[in-house]
């Protein structure tokens, strides 16, 4: 009864704060849009914008409201060197600070710093700049050592095994040996031992940051899991996984598979089949964990950004938006908490599975 | 489209977050926990084995003690059958020598009583003779106080021989 009802409480706070930054977006945006130079007039709501204003990284975190934390900006130009400065300044400049200026809306890298050349046109510097994703990230690991490193501490002040863990401990401890017995273990066999302490960094690193970016306000709130650099580098790091520990067996499969000769020589048709399918199954991590996150954040944000397209129209319409809104919210929220936890799985499992079947030793 | 682009600071920065918790969770994380779990397995695993082992034992050792307390009531049995036959057979015994002994006592006794019987009967007859003979010698003498009887008498003695020594022939 009690966990049922803190889940309510906690629910609802999650409604509230949705709302309650959707509100502080649509209100913030009036102030930004002659900086960012769209066209927004009015008072009139730009649902694109707002969008990506919340899926896309950014020089500083809004907070709540007025709160806003500058975030340092870190940029290598190849014609004026290294430029560091806080994004407050970019704030107080009117958007753009030197030569730097974002990226409009319809560029593929909107939002980001530009340089400007003395001939007018722009140029796109290396950008180091510490930003919102980047920040949220160390959040978040810091979170999962915070959870991880103490429970383990334990663990290793009671090797024989003898004792009972604490509650937390325990709670820790099932999650691990479910993944390692059910996942990790069947998935890749007699070497797993190898890999298993890489497949739970990854199932806890990832799971981590889906849950922090489920919470709504400050420390998390941040999608990083919903961003393709994020994914795109957990997916290299599954490929190393793979190919750099394949065993012969595994590349005689890719250099010479088990096929009617004609297919593989004098045309290697099978063997550029096997060499794209190194890459496919990467990017298929990559783009499934990014394209779940980053589905059920935006489906929040639209709900939540209804009511406010329901108020612009009217307050009947509003009224009765607000209504559907949250409970499709309240509903949406409760199967993120579920899909947090499966893309962290799958990512897992599939991982495991690719790094098994590298693994196989001899085939029939 | 900017929402696909992976952007390399990002990448850079998560390279390092990244790079440090798996250094931190790899070293002192997830194979303390799963190495611990395992040895708490395995210690389970042989402590449930020495349960077994020693349940085996146990029963091992209550059929033994059963065995053990079929095998003494047997004995028990058998001695008491014994010590029961025996004490019919003692019983039998002291029986029969009770018996003897009794008979002889009483054969004993008999002879006594006979002897003493004989004795009394002889010491008897002598006094009857004793008496008869003083009686008869009374008698005599009143009878033959006179001459006639005297000769009488001697007549009839002589009668009486006489007969019997023609009877005898």
């Amino acid at each position: 009864m009690r966990i049922k009802g803190l889940s309510i409480v906690f629910l609802t706070l999650l409604m509230l704060c949705h709302t309650g930054l959707g509100n502080g977006y649509a209100l913030s945006s009036a102030s930004h849009n002659n900086t960012s130079g769209t066209s927004e007039e009015k008072g009139e709501i730009n649902v694109q914008e707002i969008i990506f204003e919340h899926m896309l990284d950014s020089y500083e975190w809004h907070i709540a409201g007025d709160i806003v934390l500058h975030l340092p900006v870190i940029l290598y130009s190849k014609t004026s060197g290294w430029h560091i400065f806080s994004s407050k300044r970019l704030h107080d400049n009117g958007g753009h600070y030197l030569n730097f200026y974002p990226a409009g809306i319809d560029s593929p890298r909107y939002g980001k710093l530009m340089e400007k050349m003395d001939d007018g046109s722009f140029v796109r510097p290396l950008d180091f700049s510490f930003t919102k994703m980047a920040l949220a990230l160390f959040i978040n690991a810091l979170v999962l050592l915070l959870i991880i490193l103490p429970v383990a501490r334990w663990y290793r002040k009671h090797k024989d095994g003898k004792e009972v863990p604490n509650k937390f401990a325990s709670m820790i401890e099932a999650v691990v040996m479910y993944m390692e017995d059910t996942v990790i273990k069947p998935c890749i066999g007699k070497n797993y031992r190898k890999f298993s302490p890489y497949l739970l960094t990854i199932f806890f690193f990832i799971l981590t940051c889906n849950l922090m970016s489920l919470i709504p306000f400050f420390p998390g709130g941040v999608g990083v899991t919903a961003n393709m650099s994020i994914t795109m580098f957990l997916a290299i790091c599954t490929f190393i996984a793979i190919n750099a520990f394949g065993k012969r067996e595994y590349w005689k499969e890719i250099l010479w598979p088990d096929v009617p000769t004609f297919l593989k020589a004098p045309f290697p048709m099978m063997q550029i089949i096997e060499f794209l399918g190194l890459f496919t199954k990467p990017i298929a991590l990559m783009i499934r964990l990014f394209a779940n996150m980053m589905g059920g954040h935006m489906a929040i944000l639209v709900l939540t950004i209804l009511i406010f397209i329901g108020f612009s129209v009217g307050n009947v319409l509003g009224g009765s938006m607000t209504f559907l809104s949250v409970a499709f919210n309240i509903f949406l929220n409760v199967l993120e908490l579920l899909v947090a936890f499966i893309q962290a799985f799958v990512f897992t499992l599939l991982s495991a599975v690719f790094i098994g079947g590298a693994q196989v030793e001899h085939h029939k | 489209m900017s929402l696909l682009m992976p952007d390399f600071g990002l990448l850079f920065w998560m390279l390092i977050a990244f790079g440090i918790v798996f250094f931190l969770l790899v070293k002192y994380g997830f194979p303390a926990i799963t190495k611990s779990v395992e040895q708490r397995r395995e210690f389970i695993d042989s402590s449930l084995k020495g349960a077994q082992r020693a349940e085996e034992k146990l029963a091992n050792l209550e059929k033994e003690s059963q065995v053990l307390i079929a095998e003494a009531n047997k004995e028990q049995g058998r001695l008491l059958r014994e010590a029961g036959a025996e004490r019919e057979k003692i019983i039998a015994e002291a029986h029969n020598t009770a018996a003897q002994k009794a008979q002889q006592e009483l054969d004993f006794a008999r002879q006594q009583i006979q002897r003493e019987k004989d004795e009394a009967l002889l010491s008897v007859r002598r006094e009857v003779a004793e008496l008869s003979c003083n009686i008869a010698e009374k008698v005599l003498r009143d009878e033959l106080s006179d001459k006639n009887r005297q000769m009488e008498m001697i007549e009839k003695m002589l009668n009486e021989v006489a007969k019997a020594q023609n009877s005898v022939n």
